[in-house]
């Protein structure tokens, strides 16, 4: 079946099937940023926007994006490379298989939470599994990156 | 994953009750839980362009679409304030928020989990579902009943102001809870409902505090991976007696 909908702000149609998912459909168009980890919404690897909110691309039915806009990390490269130098500054990466999801789902709590307190970011992150890092090291680093958000803002 | 060989965006509620008649057609809600299983579909049915995805205020009642997503629940600003953050407490636990942002209540609803925190929650008050063929009824009568063809549209609460409180207990932050306990107040008679035992919520209604107790400790409660049936019990006498403390506060 066809889809015709907004992928990174460009206008695409493409061919799915009724039974793929948005994941399968993102990777097979090119978006290799998302990643696909355990496929039962468990860990947030595969974390993409739709319409503006993050979703979990591996539950999303790839025909429900005919007429919205997704989101993925090749459409935010400006924002993904600020991220990026603060969580390398402060060593939270490993593997880095993790990052693509936590990155997307930082970006979409940046958005969302003006102003998010250390109990807010840890429950809107709880979703995003690292099985290298301990999280502490990412969450110093979005501290650090919603200060200086903070700063530009103000 | 399910496999399927057709999906419809149905164009009117009526179209999608006709199309679910068929025993390999079906519903996707988020499509959250029907993406564990292995079966084979013929058609899905979408609902999403028949503005289901709403919460509306309607004076004495509060209306939510079946495809309003748990995120949704979680952060509506007139729930929050009509039922004393009911729906914060009991979607904050579920996995996290993008799968909150694609779970939906008509799909939590619908499937009648024995573990369901929404479910629970949304039976400690006065609430009626609509079904496109069997039309309306209370949600008790509902969660009795077996799944059948029909298509849940909406989910209605009566705004009557009563106390409601909310607990869990997980056995890791994220985790399908181990138990699920709410409790509310309306005019002198407590109602408590206590689910994930693990078999569905159960409702036990009292005038007196020590008789509704008594009667929520006698429930059954069985063993599986999460817990024992005796951990259960002792569990929902914990989290009862937290709940009360909580609508203390809340003035119940
Ligand atoms: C990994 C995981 C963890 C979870 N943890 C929790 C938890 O801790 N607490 C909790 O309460 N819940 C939990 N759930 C359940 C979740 O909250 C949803 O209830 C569940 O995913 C179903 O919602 P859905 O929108 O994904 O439905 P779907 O997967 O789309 O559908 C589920 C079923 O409902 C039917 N259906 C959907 N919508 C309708 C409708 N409008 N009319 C008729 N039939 C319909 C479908 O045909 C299907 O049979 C969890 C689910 C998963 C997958
Ligand atoms: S791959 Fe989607 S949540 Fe793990
Ligand atoms: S850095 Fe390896 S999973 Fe997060």
């Amino acid at each position: 079946m066809t889809i015709k909908w907004t992928l990174n702000g460009a206008r695409r149609t493409d061919e799915v099937e009724p039974d793929e998912t948005l994941l399968h459909c993102l990777r097979k168009v090119g978006c290799l940023s998302v990643k696909c980890g355990c496929e039962t919404s468990g860990c947030g690897l595969c974390t993409v926007w739709l319409d503006g909110k993050p979703v979990l691309s591996c539950s999303v039915p790839a025909p429900r994006a005919d007429g919205r806009e997704v989101t993925t990390l090749e459409g935010l490269q400006a924002e993904a490379a600020e991220l990026g130098a603060f969580l390398a500054d402060e060593g939270a990466e490993q593997c880095g298989f993790c990052a693509p999801g936590f990155m997307m789902n930082v970006l979409a709590m940046a958005r969302e939470l003006k102003t998010p307190t250390e109990e807010e970011i840890q429950h809107y992150l709880a979703g995003n599994l690292c099985r290298c890092s301990g999280y502490q090291g990412q969450l110093r680093a979005i501290r650090k990156y919603l200060a200086k958000k903070g700063g530009e803002q103000a | 994953m399910y496999t399927a060989r057709n999906y419809i965006k149905a164009e009117s509620l009526a179209q999608a009750y006709e199309l679910n008649q068929r025993r390999a057609n079906a519903i996707v809600g988020g499509g959250c839980w029907m993406r564990m299983g292995e079966r084979m579909y013929d058609t899905l049915i979408d609902l999403s362009a028949l503005e289901l995805d709403q919460i509306q205020d309607r004076g004495e009642q509060a209306a939510l679409g079946a495809m309003v997503t748990l995120r949704q629940l979680e952060t509506n600003f007139m729930l929050d304030k009509c039922f004393a953050g009911l729906f914060r407490k009991c979607t904050e636990h579920i996995v996290g928020v993008q799968f909150r942002n694609c779970a939906t209540l008509g799909g939590s609803v619908w499937s009648r989990f024995g573990f369901s925190d929404i479910v629970t929650a949304l039976l400690a008050l006065d609430c009626q579902v609509e079904l496109a063929g069997a039309g309306r009824m209370s949600l008790e009568d509902f969660v009795k009943m077996p799944r059948d063809r029909d298509v849940l549209a909406w989910v209605y609460i009566k705004k009557d102001g009563r106390p409601v409180a909310y607990e869990t207990a997980r056995n890791s932050e994220t985790d399908l809870p181990v138990l699920t306990c709410a409790l509310s107040r309306h005019e002198g008679t407590y109602r408590a409902v206590v689910g994930a035992r693990p078999g569905g919520p159960r409702v036990v209604e009292d005038r007196g505090w020590d008789r509704l107790v008594e009667k929520v400790l006698a429930l059954e409660y069985g063993d599986n991976m999460r817990g024992s049936a005796r951990y259960r019990r002792h569990l929902a006498g914990v989290l009862l007696k937290r709940c009360k403390a909580e609508l203390e506060v809340t003035g119940g």
